[in-house]
């Protein structure tokens, strides 16, 4: 762990990507602890103001101080990513390995479910989700949720095929060891690696899919600070003032990158021929 | 390639019908009366009952289903609640201008993201070659939505270059490029970013094979070994990579419209949404779904009749 971190820390990219996702946790995690102003406070006297010491990245039209709504918006990013893609994997790593495991018409049945979830387009998926169903915090976790399940499930699948055939493996069940043995002690370890890093760079992904859907009015509900949401405000003020726009946008790039830089990082330390050839 | 050619589209014809099956339990597994969502709280019992009955709703489920698919293999995708207008007549009136701005950002991206990333790969390691390649990534990390924010804050608003809202006028057609710019500039950023680092790799990977070194010891010129030798390998896993992009595309395209005011499948969705207008919403995620299915199927096909090895597969 230490080592990948040193080897992390050697490439600028990603020590720029750990430095990003570094001030992101933190700033969300210590929210309360930094934000100068309630985030969901009103002030009218001080509304659609431009950054000033007072306001560092100004205010919205109910006078809400953009700094804090931002750090606060960080906690909803991260709770969500965290807890979708968390439930994304255990039920992709699970339906991955019966997948790869399993007899051949269990595997095709699940592939084709994944096939079908992968064939809808993810944002009008989405929509349809919160037309029937409403927006809520809960509705963008759930569709986050199936969403990415094929993507997790099919790297399990894949990689479970390719272990299963190897001489250990068929040892293992020659002395008769269980099923749940062997998926536990031999193929998940093998598989756990890949699929963090792939989960580390499905996070931006997540956070920009909610902040997306908040911008839309169709994710979390206001007054709950988002950053999306924070965008949308900019979006209905964008011929008066042009500072939610900067200040909602700022965070979600600066995360996407940050991400995005570690995961290519993580990625080449695993796989160190992919750096060769991109 | 006939057998697979057959196989891989029948997967992809099961693929549309288990999607219309999953879109028909969405809408008829939600809690609550379909038409009495569909009517608001305020409406009459009667007018529930009559809604139930243009819907088929008071029928027997498996009968439903089989109404829907008949009726959907008819090119009947219902009737829209609010105008009495077909549904489908909405839906492909509204399709070619979501295709025509996935087209536009498609081409752009590939008109500029190719060149750079041939230029990436011809001069790799290169200061230039780091820029770009930061650069990619910043283009392909930005979300299509926030991209769409900024073009219209600055080209729109502050520099009023461009018009801001709509598809422009029938029949003009300046006014409707000048109406196209910058929603294709939103959507297609980010895959001049994806182009430009996958022709780049691609690049670097046949400017190693050994017809590029025959063709280098022949003497040819350095620009001919690239452009008629290299590249047209290089470009070729970028048309299979479109294809399975098609949904990304109609995704950011939804962002795109709403923030434009564009006509399109996604602002008609975001409407018909506000309306609880459930069949407009339902079509147009359908019609979006099975064209995806469809720019998928191609990419494999294509993808088959380039590498043998991928028809064993299936």
């Amino acid at each position: 762990m230490l080592q990948a971190i040193k080897r992390i820390c050697g490439d600028p990219l990603g020590l720029v990507g750990l430095f990003l996702v570094a001030l992101m946790v933190l700033s969300a995690v210590l929210a309360s602890v930094i934000a100068p102003y309630d985030p969901i406070a009103l002030n009218i006297i001080d509304r659609l103001q431009g950054p000033s010491f007072k306001h560092l990245l100004g205010t919205d039209q109910l006078g809400r101080d953009l700094f804090s709504r931002v750090l606060f918006g960080g906690q909803v990013a991260l709770k969500i990513a965290l807890i979708s893609i968390s439930i994304a994997l255990c039920i992709g790593v699970v339906l991955g390995m019966i997948a790869g495991f399993g007899p051949r018409w269990l595997d095709n049945i699940i592939m084709l479910l994944f096939d079908t979830i992968r064939s809808f387009p993810t944002v009008m998926f989405a929509l349809a989700t919160v037309a029937l169903v409403g927006p809520s915090l809960s509705t963008v976790v759930v569709i986050i949720v199936i969403t990415s399940i094929p993507t997790y499930g099919r790297v399990v699948r894949t990689q479970t095929l390719s272990i299963k055939s190897n001489e250990y493996i068929q040892a293992e069940l020659a002395m008769g060891a269980s099923t749940f043995r062997i998926l536990s002690m031999h193929l998940l370890p093998n598989v756990v690696g890949p699929l963090f890093i792939l989960a580390s760079m499905d996070i931006p992904t997540v956070i920009a899919l909610e902040a997306g859907l908040s911008f839309l009015g169709m994710g979390v509900k206001p007054p709950t600070p988002s950053w999306g949401s924070i965008l949308n405000d900019g979006y209905n003020l964008i011929r008066n003032t042009p500072w939610p726009i900067i200040a909602g946008s700022i965070p979600l790039v600066l995360v996407t990158l940050g991400f995005t830089f570690l995961g290519e990082s993580l990625r080449d330390l695993i796989d160190p021929k992919l750096r060769k050839s991109l | 390639m006939l057998i697979y050619c057959i196989k891989r589209i029948g997967l992809g014809i099961l693929i549309v019908m288990l999607a219309v099956t999953l879109l028909f339990f969405m809408i008829h597994l939600v809690p609550g009366d379909p038409a009495r969502i569909l009517l608001g709280p305020r409406a009459t019992p009667e007018l529930i009952a009559s809604m139930s009955q243009q819907l088929g709703l008071d029928k027997p489920l498996p009968i439903q289903i089989l109404m829907f698919f008949a009726n959907l293999f008819r090119g009947d995708m219902g009737m829209d609640v609010i105008t009495n207008r077909p549904v489908a007549d909405i839906v492909f009136g509204q399709l070619p201008y979501t295709l025509s701005l996935i087209l536009t950002a498609i081409i752009g991206a590939a008109l500029i993201g190719i060149p750079l990333g041939c230029y990436s790969a011809i001069n790799r390691n290169s200061l230039a070659d780091r820029v770009t390649g930061i650069l990619s990534v910043a283009c392909i990390t930005a979300p299509a939505f926030v991209v769409a924010l900024y073009s219209l804050l600055i080209f729109a608003v502050y520099l009023k270059w461009f018009p801001a809202v709509g598809a422009g006028e029938k029949g003009d057609f300046g006014d409707q490029v000048a109406h196209l710019v910058l929603p294709a500039f939103a959507i297609g950023l980010s895959w001049v970013g994806y182009l430009s680092r996958l022709v780049r790799a691609s690049m670097l990977e046949v400017m190693g094979e050994n017809h590029i070194r025959t063709a280098r010891a022949y003497g040819l010129p350095e620009r001919l070994v690239v452009f008629r030798y290299a590249l047209k390998l290089a470009v070729l896993p970028t048309v299979t990579v479109i294809g399975v992009g098609m949904g990304f595309l109609l995704s950011a395209a939804v962002f795109t419209e709403i923030v434009f005011a564009r006509p399109g499948l996604g602002k008609l969705i975001f409407d018909s949404i506000s309306t609880r207008n459930y069949p407009v919403v339902m079509g147009s995620v359908l019609v979006s779904t099975i064209l995806f299915v469809i720019s998928t199927t191609i990419s494999d096909l294509i993808n088959a009749w380039l590498d043998p090895r991928i028809r064993a597969s299936l």
